[in-house]
């Protein structure tokens, strides 16, 4: 039987302006934009304070983040996180998207895609890393406060993000006509 | 007057509180808007899907036009919030990088954790990769601290760097985000054609 809303989906203008409010509301109530990078950034120093709290010491990256009365994975990023996941599948619930799929265009085997997957989620994890912060934390959120490390992420992601689209483009469509 | 946490006019547990209720409605956009569809996440660089310039860019305009109204009318000190400061070297180089995890991975963090707790395996994948990436990003900091601290310009609002005024810049902004709209909505039209009922369908076009 097909479900008629697994592909409906809520105007996407509407969806921009009701996740534009909310990083008013965090940013009038918490003094936070919206996040995501920052989030997995926290849990993975938390996971290390853990293991090796000396290691997490002398780590000129995590340092700041652990010490006497410091949990690191106590923040406002990983609430925010564990509130998306939630509301993901909260929505996904109501439409009828529960299900274990994988996402990729029909010419590319499960495996590449998720070779790709593995290796995108690993640059992503450095490229975030060096930027500092990730579509959500470094540009949304900084151009809400019109910051230009936040401009910077924009022109980067996207412009850098077309040039190596018409390189890589075997990996989502078959061929530009 | 605003921030309210960073002036202590709110406890610590009620401010997670917030961020977890922030977190529920922005995962519930997120899911609603299509961005759990790595497909339609690609579109944006090859024109067949619009949704994420459309989401992304009503998104910025809106909290841009919101922070600049609640500062304007006295109810936000923006200097106690979240500004970041401006290294400009290495996010150039970070977000060139995520350009390329963009393309090859097909999400970012935030639609990745979006679709990997509703079943999207290859976001399951994606975020693996991510915590391997941070890791690895820690493990090896020594080498990258130095570019990582380069280029520092402290906080630098883009419309002093620029020189104009906040209101002229926003404006401008604005209209480059419809011009945006327009075009790309005509790049999806085009590919209506050449994309097959199915695919349609799949990409909830």
């Amino acid at each position: 039987m097909k479900n008629t809303n697994r592909n409906f989906y809520i105007n996407p203008y509407l969806g921009g302006v009701f996740i534009g409010l909310l990083i008013v509301v965090a940013y009038y109530f918490s003094g936070e934009g919206l996040g995501s990078s920052g989030g997995f950034r926290d849990m993975a120093i938390g996971a290390i304070d853990t293991v090796a709290p000396n290691y997490a010491e002398n780590n000129a990256f995590v340092s700041p983040h652990v010490g006497d009365g410091k949990s690191p994975t106590h923040t406002w990023l990983v609430y925010e996180l564990l509130g998306v996941i939630f509301g993901a599948i909260l929505s996904a619930a109501i439409f009828g998207r529960l299900k274990f799929t994988i996402g990729k265009a029909p010419h590319i085997t499960n495996k590449k895609r998720l070779i790709y997957a593995l290796i995108g989620g690993l640059i992503w994890g450095v490229g975030a890393s060096l930027g500092r912060g990730c579509t959500s934390g470094l540009v949304m959120s900084g151009i809400a406060v019109n910051s230009l490390s936040g401009y910077i992420g924009l022109v980067g992601i996207f412009g850098f993000g077309f040039i190596f689209a018409y390189i890589f483009k075997g990996i989502w469509i078959k061929k530009i006509k | 007057m605003g921030p309210l946490f960073p002036q202590e006019l709110l406890s610590s547990e009620y401010n997670l509180l917030i961020g977890f209720l922030i977190g529920i409605a922005f995962g519930f956009l997120l899911e609603a808007s299509g961005f759990t569809n790595t497909r339609k996440l690609a579109g944006i660089f090859y024109g067949y899907d619009a949704t994420v310039i459309k989401v992304f860019f009503s998104a910025s305009i809106t909290a841009l036009l919101g922070m600049f109204f609640l500062h304007y009318l006295g109810m936000i000190d923006i200097t106690a919030t979240f500004f970041p400061k401006t290294y400009w070297i290495p996010t150039l180089v970070g977000a060139a990088i995520m350009g390329l995890g963009f393309v090859v991975g097909g999400f970012c963090p935030g639609t990745s954790l979006s679709a990997a707790v509703t079943g999207k395996i290859d976001a399951m994948v994606f975020i693996g990769g991510v915590m391997i990436g941070i890791f690895g990003f820690i493990f090896s900091f020594k080498l990258w601290a130095g570019l990582r601290s380069s280029g520092n310009m402290g906080k630098v609002n883009i419309t002093e760097w620029l020189g104009i005024n906040e209101g002229i810049f926003i404006f401008i902004f604005v209209v480059i985000a419809i011009l945006t709209f327009i075009g790309f909505q005509k790049w999806q039209d085009k590919w209506k054609d050449k994309l097959t009922q199915e695919d349609i369908d799949d990409l909830g076009l």
